[in-house]
């Protein structure tokens, strides 16, 4: 089992509020406002991101905008590669994405495989007018052609790092660390 | 635990408390996939599952091939009729020519008590159960602890009563084995030439009379009577059958109010359920066939996704 140690707080509470504030306005602004527009937060630290969200979307409009939670377990290409199986988990979508501006909300964006199959999992439940892609942090080294629409912290990283984002919701904290592996 | 330690599923007999919860909250989200407009998911993608039944069964096969296609594996379907073990061909040659055609999987239902586990011996891939003689039949058991829970929330401290022929039903086997781990009450009821001797050594109350056993049950699971094992005479006639161990219209006084009835289908009805019971509302018997295929979802994408033992970081 490989070792990790902290390496250095890189955003901090006030640092995530701030981004994700930012990154409402950039949704409204590109979006031009709130009509058709949901938000899915992929498990586990998009889920709590999506629904702040949402929430200083509510706040800057007035407007509600419907949450969904996705969990990408069952269409992930690594079955018999990955370590350790994931627990899948329920994908918790009570509103139909056909026609839809779905905003996909996730904390870190490595190699956009987890993108690619989230994707690949809301075309199974519709036809949304589009998919756009709001990433905390983006550590770069992707493997496929996929970027992000609204980024709240870019971290170039080499591949002995890992980016550890902790959540009030999820982690008792609001933090992002930058963390190195010892072999 | 995220991962089964396993990589077979022949009994539930030694499969541990941790292991069930996972295959039955697995379960709960393979259930999700049934929701959606497009009932199918990637995840077992380029694996190939194989169901060799040896004996009739409709709702089992149609079950585990519906849950393999829903996550998109290659299925194969064999029949002990259709393949060359009716030309004389071994179970473990054709274990091995299904394997060497890149079988991942393999659903066995037999009527030789163990012929899974002899396949479980000689081949690779991992083999499921799907009921050997009256031995055991691990997922209709883990399909009825799923619709319990699912149902009551639980399955610990509940008093679960299966009733019938307890002697010839491998559902009864490995519901006890199942139950029995999760911290369930078991008891049976049915007629003494029908309940095995050393029962109790199972840790299940035994019972003679329907009236007496139904008192505080919160689940009532009614076994088929199985005519085709019923030659040998171990009870009069289905008619008195029928009067003493039947769930029929005199019992529904004695029912709790919140009572979950389950039968494994299929219904002989008017021997031992009667439309009024099988129609009832707290019957769940066609939820049990929903139910079935998740949860065989579940065991797939369990089994199927053996990888090695390292961590993953990001």
């Amino acid at each position: 089992m490989r070792e990790l140690r902290d390496k250095k707080v890189l955003v901090d509470k006030d640092g995530i509020r701030r981004a994700l504030i930012r990154i409402s306005h950039e949704i409204l602004e590109k979006n031009k406002g709130t009509e058709n527009l949901v938000l899915i937060g992929v498990r586990t630290r998009g889920v709590p991101l999506a629904k702040r969200i949402a929430a200083n979307i509510e706040k800057i409009e007035g407007k509600k905008i419907p949450v969904g939670i996705l969990d990408i377990t069952l269409y992930r290409d690594d079955l018999s590669t990955i370590d350790q199986q994931p627990i899948v988990h329920k994908t918790e979508i009570d509103f139909d994405v056909t026609d839809k501006i779905v905003v996909l909300v996730d904390d870190v964006l490595y190699t956009g495989r987890t993108i690619r199959a989230a994707m690949d999992a809301i075309i199974d439940l519709g036809r949304p007018a589009a998919i756009q892609l709001a990433i905390l942090v983006d550590r770069g080294h992707r493997e496929f052609p996929i970027r992000a629409d609204y980024v709240g912290k870019n971290v170039p990283t080499s591949r002995k790092e890992v980016i550890h984002v902790c959540l009030e919701e999820t982690d008792g904290k609001d933090q992002v660390v930058l963390q190195e592996i010892i072999e | 635990m995220s991962r089964l330690k396993r990589k077979h599923l022949l009994g539930l007999a030694d499969v541990s408390k941790e292991e069930i919860s996972l295959i039955l909250d697995t379960a709960e989200a393979m259930k999700e996939v049934f929701t959606r407009k497009v009932k199918k998911v990637p995840t077992l993608t380029g694996k190939t599952v194989v169901s060799f039944f040896f004996e009739p069964s409709t709702r089992t096969k149609a079950s585990f091939d519906l849950a393999g296609k829903m996550l998109s594996a290659n299925m194969l379907s064999l029949s002990g009729s259709s393949s060359s073990v009716a030309k004389g061909e071994s179970l473990i040659d054709t274990g091995k020519t299904l394997e060497a055609m890149g079988a991942d999987i393999i659903v066995i239902r037999h009527s030789a008590p163990g012929a899974p586990h002899l396949l479980a011996r000689y081949v690779n891939a991992s083999i499921i159960n799907a009921g050997d003689g009256a031995h055991e039949h691990p997922t209709q058991a883990l399909l009825d602890m799923f619709t319990i829970k699912e149902k009551k929330g639980r399955i610990e401290g509940l008093n679960v009563l299966i009733v019938g022929d307890i002697l010839h039903s491998r559902v009864a086997r490995s519901n006890i084995f199942g139950l029995k781990t999760m911290g369930a009450n078991v008891r049976v009821v049915g007629p003494a030439t029908l309940i095995p001797k050393d029962l109790k050594n199972l840790g299940v109350e035994v019972y003679y009379s329907l009236d007496e056993a139904l008192k505080g049950a919160d689940v009532v699971n009614i076994l088929r009577i199985q005519r085709e094992r019923q030659k040998k005479g171990l009870f009069p006639s289905i008619r008195e059958y029928h009067r003493f161990y039947g769930m029929n219209e005199r019992i529904i006084s004695l029912l709790k109010d919140d009572v979950l009835i389950l039968h494994p289908g299929p219904m002989n009805q008017g021997v031992e359920i009667d439309p009024i019971i099988a129609l009832d509302d707290r019957a769940v018997i066609e939820e049990q066939v929903t139910n079935g295929v998740a949860v065989r979802m579940a065991l797939f994408y369990l089994l199927a996704g053996r990888g090695n033992q390292n961590e993953k970081i990001n």
